[in-house]
């Protein structure tokens, strides 16, 4: 079992649904929602939350900087 | 765990720097422009150096970049930047002054403005965010469009018996002996966005400690102008423009001490 635990908010209004993070996660946890945001975008959301490490390379690699990163130790 | 047990402030990992403003960029959906913007605002916070920095600001796409991180900016007229920080640090010798600037920007209109400015070692930082393309004014092609590429004034692909060739103007400024400290990085993954963060970091410290002029050549994506996916961008741009345009640092010196790496 991973060490960490992580999760991820996107700040669904200010994505711009680029894909970038969604390509950047190693463990594939986020994807484009089929809904758009108020822009008209489909904004980026953690499909799989269960399988988030909270390794931050999502945050790390979004332009518009959407995404904060929470990482705990597991239980 | 549950999710709610994860999102706590004791678990924060990663967040928006608060140099960052709340204004939302105008750049098209996975351009390199964003990310470069928040390593810059990223480092000037934690190096603490908010109130000594001072950023001149090109025409091109980043035109607006002073509307996003909250220091010190002044606006240059196209290619003209190095030319104003240039005043700016030679008065303002204790603050912290960089250039941002695109290739049309750097390796056109203000050849001999960078070119000046890099050989008189000028003590500035210089982000040179090459996306190989006019991005701001439709995608027309540059000095750094490469061999083939096609562009909206290169309809059939860049031809360099007309066009001439692709310019590695990086890596003519690394033979100046006012440069410092040289290199070309990119922001296409996760990994490539903290190394370039850490030659950002060494850049601003080269600055901070008077060894001349920094200068980092950012290979970007400008999906845009490319007509691709920003994803897809992002691979095309592994492909095909750093093998052209290689990774990694050219010089590490101290101005006026030559080293023709
Ligand atoms: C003196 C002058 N000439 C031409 C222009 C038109 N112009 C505006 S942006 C630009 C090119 C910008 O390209 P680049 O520096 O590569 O920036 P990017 O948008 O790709 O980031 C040009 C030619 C101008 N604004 N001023
Ligand atoms: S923190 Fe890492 S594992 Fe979690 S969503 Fe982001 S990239 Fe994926
Ligand atoms: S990288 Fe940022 S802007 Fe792009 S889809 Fe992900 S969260 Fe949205
Ligand atoms: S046109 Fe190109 S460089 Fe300009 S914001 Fe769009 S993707 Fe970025
Ligand atoms: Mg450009």
């Amino acid at each position: 079992m991973a060490k960490f635990v992580g999760a991820v908010v996107v700040d669904k209004e200010t994505c711009k649904g680029c894909g970038v993070c969604v390509d950047a996660c190693p463990e594939s946890v986020l994807a484009l929602h089929r809904d758009v945001n108020g822009k008209g975008y489909h904004y980026s959301y953690m499909k799989d939350a269960g399988a988030c490490i909270g390794c931050i390379n999502c945050g790390v690699v979004c332009p518009d900087t959407c995404i904060t990163v929470y990482r705990a130790k597991a239980s | 765990m549950e999710i709610q047990e994860i999102i706590k402030p004791e678990n924060l990992v990663y967040q928006k720097t608060p140099l960052l403003n709340d204004d939302v960029m105008h750049y098209c959906p996975g351009c390199s422009h964003g990310v470069v913007h928040k390593l810059l605002a990223e480092l000037i916070e934690e190096m603490d150096l908010q109130e000594k920095t001072i950023g001149v600001a090109p025409v091109g796409c980043s035109v607006f970049a002073y509307n996003y991180i909250d220091i010190d900016w002044q606006e240059a007229a196209h290619g003209r930047a190095p030319a104003v920080a240039t005043g700016i640090a030679r008065i303002n010798p204790d603050n912290f002054v960089f250039t941002y600037q695109g290739d049309g920007d750097l390796a056109s209109i203000g050849t001999a403005e960078i070119m000046h400015a890099c050989n008189r070692g000028e003590n500035i930082l210089v982000i040179f965010i090459n996306n190989g393309i006019y991005g701001m004014t439709g995608g027309q092609m540059a000095p750094t469009t490469l061999e083939g590429m096609v562009t909206s004034t290169t309809p059939n692909g860049r031809n360099v018996d007309l066009n001439g060739y692709p310019m590695k103007i990086t890596n003519l400024i690394a033979q100046l002996p006012g440069t410092s400290y040289v290199t070309r990085q990119s922001v296409h993954t996760a990994a490539a966005v903290r190394k370039c963060k850490r030659s950002i970091k060494k850049a601003i410290q080269n600055v901070l400690d008077k060894k001349g002029t920094s200068f980092v050549e950012v290979v970007s994506t400008c999906n845009s102008g490319w007509k691709m996916t920003p994803v897809d961008s992002n691979k095309w741009m592994e492909e095909n423009m750093i093998p052209y345009y290689p990774l990694g640092d050219m010089k590490d010196t101290i101005k006026g001490e030559h080293s023709d790496r």
